[in-house]
């Protein structure tokens, strides 16, 4: 395959972030705005026009004759060599996850760059301060995840993985003069470096006994006849396991170092991904611009941890333990997060709470996939599901967005009754929470079912769980619909204009994802996606006994939230006082940010920094000028010795020649 | 003599010195500065060239463009120059931070005097990294030293004369430590009755040094030169030194000197005494160890930008030595990348801390905020800054210590394996451990100085970088981000002085 293309996939948001960033204060903000949503345009092309190839030119590259999917290694430069092994090479890997991912990143990152000509203006047209800024960033971000789904080895992974979470940084707090944006930036920033410290020792782990990095050697064998290309296999990791028990690497804590090497890799993929208990920094990140909230805090970035697990799947297989690891994180953290999103006043909190939620899903997916139910099932359900999602999720933040923008606050209580003035945002919200509570035929009842059917085959309480959830995540979805675009209406105050739908370029994205979410659920997924990339017929698996209790669930679930919330009652608040500490627990997310406060800044801060600090000061450094200060004192004590009056050095002369005298003396005596 | 390259090295400066000398205005001064640091990175480059060339021609020997001169003969005292990838990377560092800094003391006062002496401490540096002769090596570490009294106590701010005391004599104390070392290895440099010998390859071959002398001059060297890299407990002189001094000397310092500490570990404890460095590394790798974290907890509490950024140096250069003690190839590849980085990316936090400093005229960051708002440049230039010192990708901190960390880790998961104890392992992971606590206090000055609400309704009124400034900072960010995007170049070029044939050490594990 050329290389032209997938190296321009990369190259052109690189480009339009040196490009907007250097010169982007010379240009006008439209002209900006235009080049980067262009460039991100181009971009849009060239990654369909591969993941087309990829999927349907049927090439022996990237298909055999029995339509097995395969991995091509498109280019893989060496970057930097450790030793002759340990290499950190930039490639570009082509396979069906990272295919997929191509798509979903450009297309979402289109609808947002273009939909941020509308969003990042005021009600005057004026564009926002720092607007192309915002769009240098954007890039930024786009190039490092593009270049983090298609990475050869871990370590690339690793340096893109740094990567998102500087454009994410920088993103979050784009509203800089804001100090809320800044600590919520900050918080980002540190809770996830902190996960990827645990990244960064699985890597060092993992690569000392495999002596490589590449994806291919951990977790692929050569095609034979063909270049660069890999077919996905156990056969690999099963070696990897022997290296691991025939080394004289002890059990460590219980575990073997190979699931100690996995689990702390997973670490890096909970934090991106924002799994309890690093999940504190997600809710905050919903400071930056809505877009962004979209494109890098629901739809893209971060997914990337459960593409983390998914690209080293065939090694996570060999650990039963380590899948079991991520099952339950991702069980309990899908609960958890259902739970405090009924409670949330702030629109994007609670869609903030939602997709840590969702991603949940797919970590538990995947941690239930096993090759022997339906076929790894799990995994191809929580690539579909990923996909899904990153579409309908954009699209409620989207449309939270354009929600925000007419009303200008984040509080639904100062919504209300919009569905008269906003049908626009209205329609294409309605499906986008349609989608995400698993309703037939929006594209979430499918992948949501599959992950299900998944769990149901895996264990009876994970099924139990998980429907509960699904359960619960229609309830708040609706919840949310109801308060924002039912009830009374609010009065308008003199003087000020109705809220009305928005310019084209917000609307147009709403509506492309509306029709994705809508019809997304007919793609033939398992066709293209599984984990050994054997073809899949996910029909063969379908279990109507499961999709119709998830269906009856979901349905169930709406219903009450019609009933509590279509118009203002007294339900809910009954609701409340029925279970005020459960309530005042999910309100405030179980009081994780109070104890993770009292961590950092009772005891490290104040128990462990400044008291180093004051160590270094008074002990060091005052040890350094006591001697200073005694040898002052010394020379003080001797200096009198010289003091410059002759009587004195007579004096001392004279009782030195005596007692020299009586000492001579003695000894000939 | 002045056939061989290196020796330009000492003579521009020192025709700088003439010429600055015979200067009668600032503009002068101003001229030969900047002519004279583009003529060293000029040299620097060009000696690059030409070494990568007769490398890649087959060129084996451990150092090249050797050469040297009788200077005592009954001491058998040379001026005797030679460079390896390691010296040109190191001089190619100094001659940038020369150039850097010249432009960020455009406006000195004083700036005869003070350029007289700055040139000055140039020439013992660059004169350092391109001696093989221990001798002249430790003369020309003395005349780097020296300058900085006066530059601090002239030029200084703050508690000058404490400051400029306190460092001159503890890096003294050091020297003497050194000198010590240096004599001691002298008197075992040729083995039995041969001539002796300050030449480090030829006491490199030889190996003369026995082991129960080495017990005793290896931590006598590696304290010594440890005291200039800021290893714990030695490191106190730092943060006075730097708070103290001007924005020039602070980047020369951090930049350059520090390195020199670096360097000489490597270059001469190590080097020559491989035997006692690979058994009592243990102790320098646990103080070293402690450097990296501590320095990194101390910087997280501390108000004045100066200070931060000494702790983040005493944690860094930690890095260095502690990468130096693995004995390990890589390591040890990732400790002179570091050196590099540290250097340059130190220097540009000086530079802009000075010029945040000339501004708003507090260093305090409780009475700062907002300066992205103000001056967006400079702002933006300490983000980068930042970013580099945390390790993100791109940029050159991270190429370093991933290098060290893969190294390290590497040569501490042998050592566990093989029943060597687990030290270099446990330490490797408390090592790691600092990316995390970097980015706490990187972040945590970045959002309180450059973000959040303007504190001071005066700094409204401040102005951006002028030209002189931009370039200063400007050079510096893209040799951080050449390092970073094209970090194989580097490590081919310091690679293969590590190679096992020429450095022995490696052959003991």
């Amino acid at each position: 395959m050329d290389i032209t293309i997938p190296l321009l996939i990369l190259a052109i948001p690189l480009f339009m972030f040196i490009f907007l960033g250097l010169l982007g204060g010379k240009m006008t903000h439209k002209l900006a705005g235009t080049l980067g949503t262009l460039g991100m345009g181009v971009t849009l092309v060239l990654a369909y026009m591969t993941a087309f190839t990829y999927f349907f030119s049927g090439s022996a590259d990237f298909i055999t004759e029995a339509g097995d999917r395969l991995q091509y290694l498109v280019f893989n430069h060496t970057w930097l060599a450790f030793t002759k092994s340990l290499v950190i090479k930039l490639g570009f890997i082509l396979d069906p996850i990272s295919a997929m991912m191509l798509v979903v990143i450009t297309t979402i990152s289109f609808m947002v760059h273009l939909y941020s000509l509308g969003y990042m203006r005021d009600h005057h047209g004026v564009y926002e301060r720092g607007f192309q800024r915002f769009y240098a960033f954007l890039s930024l971000f786009s190039f490092s995840m593009l270049g983090l789904v298609v990475a050869t080895n871990i370590f690339q992974m690793y340096i893109f993985w740094e990567l998102v979470g500087a454009s994410s940084y920088l993103l979050i707090g784009f509203y800089y003069t804001k100090p809320s944006a800044v600590s919520a930036s900050k918080k980002a920033f540190i809770v996830t470096r902190f996960a990827d410290l645990g990244f960064l020792i699985g890597i060092l782990i993992l690569s000392y006994y495999t002596g490589t990095f590449d994806f291919t050697q951990l977790t692929s064998v050569p095609v034979e006849g063909l270049n660069d290309v890999y077919r996905v296999s156990t056969e690999t990791a099963d070696s990897i396991r022997n290296i691991f028990q025939n080394s004289a690497a002890p059990v460590f804590l219980g575990g073997s170092v190979l699931t100690w090497a996995l689990v702390l890799i997973f670490m890096g993929g909970m934090g991106k991904s924002a799994m309890l208990p690093l999940h504190i920094w997600l809710p905050d990140a919903m400071e930056g611009p809505t877009p962004v909230s979209a494109l890098i805090h629901a739809a893209t970035m971060v997914v990337a941890g459960v593409y983390l697990v998914a690209r080293l799947f065939p090694l996570y297989l060999m650990e039963e333990c380590a899948l079991e690891i991520i099952t339950v994180v991702g069980a309990l953290t899908a609960f958890y997060a259902a739970m405090v999103a009924c409670t949330q006043i702030d629109i994007k909190r609670v869609l903030a709470f939602s997709t840590i939620s969702q991603i949940a899903f797919m970590m538990v997916s995947l941690g239930v996939a096993r090759p022997e139910i339906h076929e790894g099932l799990g995994y191809m359900a929580s690539m579909f599901h990923l996909f899904t999602h990153a579409m309908f999720k954009a699209l409620l933040f989207l449309g939270a967005g354009a929600l925000i923008h007419a009303i200008g606050s984040n509080d639904y209580t100062a919504m209300h009754g919009l569905r008269k003035y906003m049908p626009v945002t209205h329609w294409t919200f309605l499906i986008g929470c349609l989608a995400i509570a698993g309703i037939i035929p929006f594209s979430g009842f499918f992948s949501k079912d599959e992950i299900l059917s998944a769990c149901a085959g895996y264990d009876w309480l994970a099924y139990a769980w998980m429907s509960m959830v699904a359960g619960l995540t229609a309830f708040y979805m609706f919840r949310l619909y109801y308060l924002i675009f039912w009830w009374k209406e609010h009065k308008i105050p003199e003087g000020h204009h109705a809220p009305h739908d928005q310019p084209w370029t917000m609307s147009l994205p709403l509506i492309i994802l509306a029709a994705v979410s809508c019809v997304a659920g007919f793609i033939p997924f398992g066709k293209l996606v599984s984990w050994n990339g054997e073809p899949y017929d996910f029909m063969a698996h379908f279990d109507w006994s499961v999709a119709g209790v998830s269906l009856t669930v979901a349905v169930l679930a709406i219903l009450l939230a019609t009933v509590m919330y279509r118009k203002e009652n007294s339900l809910p608040e009954k609701f409340r006082q029925a279970v005020p500490a459960l309530w005042r627990w999910c309100f405030h997310r179980f009081y994780w940010d109070e104890l993770y406060m009292f961590i950092t800044h009772k005891i490290i801060f104040n128990g462990v920094c400044r008291p180093i600090a004051w160590f270094d000061r008074h002990i060091i450094d005052g040890t350094m000028d006591s001697f200073a200060a005694i040898t002052n004192k010394a020379s003080e004590l001797i200096r009198p010795l010289q003091s410059g009056q002759i009587q004195y050095y007579v004096w001392v002369y004279l009782i030195g020649a005596l007692l020299l005298g009586v000492i001579t003396a003695l000894c000939l005596i | 003599m002045f056939s061989n390259i290196l020796i330009y090295f000492v003579v521009i400066p020192l025709l700088m010195l003439a010429g600055i000398a015979l200067c009668r205005n600032i503009r002068q001064i101003r001229a030969v500065a900047v002519v004279g640091s583009v003529a060293l990175i000029a040299l620097s480059v060009y000696l690059l060239v030409e070494y990568l060339g007769l490398r890649a021609a087959g060129e084996t020997a451990p150092m090249l463009y050797t050469g040297s001169w009788q200077w005592f003969g009954p001491l058998n005292i040379n001026l005797a120059v030679g460079v390896d990838g390691i010296s040109i990377a190191m001089l190619l560092l100094s001659s940038i931070i020369v150039f850097a800094g010249s432009f960020a003391s455009w406006t000195i006062a004083q700036p005869k005097e003070f350029f007289l002496w700055l040139i000055l401490l140039s020439t013992g540096v660059f004169g350092f990294f391109i001696s093989i002769d221990l001798f002249t090596m430790f003369m020309f570490y003395e005349v780097a030293l020296i300058p900085m009294y006066l530059l601090i106590g002239v030029w200084g701010s703050g508690n000058k004369n404490y400051s400029a005391m306190k460092l001159t004599l503890m890096l003294m104390g050091g020297s003497a430590f050194l000198m010590l070392g240096l004599i001691g290895i002298y008197y075992h440099s040729a083995p039995e009755g041969g001539t002796l010998t300050w030449n480090i390859l030829e006491i490199a071959e030889n190996a003369s040094i026995d082991r129960g002398w080495q017990y005793f001059l290896f931590p006598m060297t590696f304290v010594g030169f440890g005291v200039l890299g800021a290893m714990f407990p030695f490191h106190t002189w730092s943060p006075d030194g730097h708070a103290s001094a001007p924005t020039a000397v602070s980047m020369l310092h951090a930049g350059v000197l520090m390195k020199l500490g670096g360097y000489g570990c490597f270059r001469v404890a190590i080097f020559l005494m491989p035997e006692a460095a690979n058994e009592l590394a243990w102790i320098f790798l646990i103080l070293t160890g402690i450097s990296v974290v501590y320095g990194a907890f101390s910087a997280c509490v501390q108000t004045d930008l100066k200070y931060i950024n000494a702790y983040s140096s005493v944690s860094h250069c930690g890095l260095v030595l502690f990468a130096i003690l693995m004995l390990n190839t890589t390591a040890m590849t990732g400790a002179i990348m570091q050196m590099l980085s540290h250097g340059l990316m130190t220097a540009l936090f000086f530079a802009l801390i000075g010029m945040i400093y000339g501004r708003t005229h507090t260093r305090d960051i409780r009475q700062m905020g907002g300066l992205m708002r103000i001056m967006p440049y400079l702002a933006v230039c300490y983000v980068i800054a930042g970013m580099a010192s945390l390790g993100l990708p791109g940029l050159s901190g991270f190429v370093a210590e991933m290098t060290i960390f893969v190294g390290s880790f590497e040569q501490g998961m042998t050592d566990y394996l093989a029943g060597a104890g687990s030290l270099r392992l446990v330490f490797t992971i408390i090592a790691c451990c600092s990316i995390v606590i970097t980015a706490v206090y990187i972040l945590r000055v970045v959002g309180k100085l450059l973000f959040g609400p303007v504190q001071d309704k005066h700094h409204l009124e401040l102005t951006d970088a002028t030209w002189w400034e931009r370039l200063s900072t400007a050079t510096l960010i893209i040799c951080v981000a050449g390092i970073g995007c094209f970090p194989n170049f580097f490590n081919n070029l310091i690679n293969f002085t590590f190679s096992p044939e020429i450095f022995k050490v490696l052959g003991l594990n």
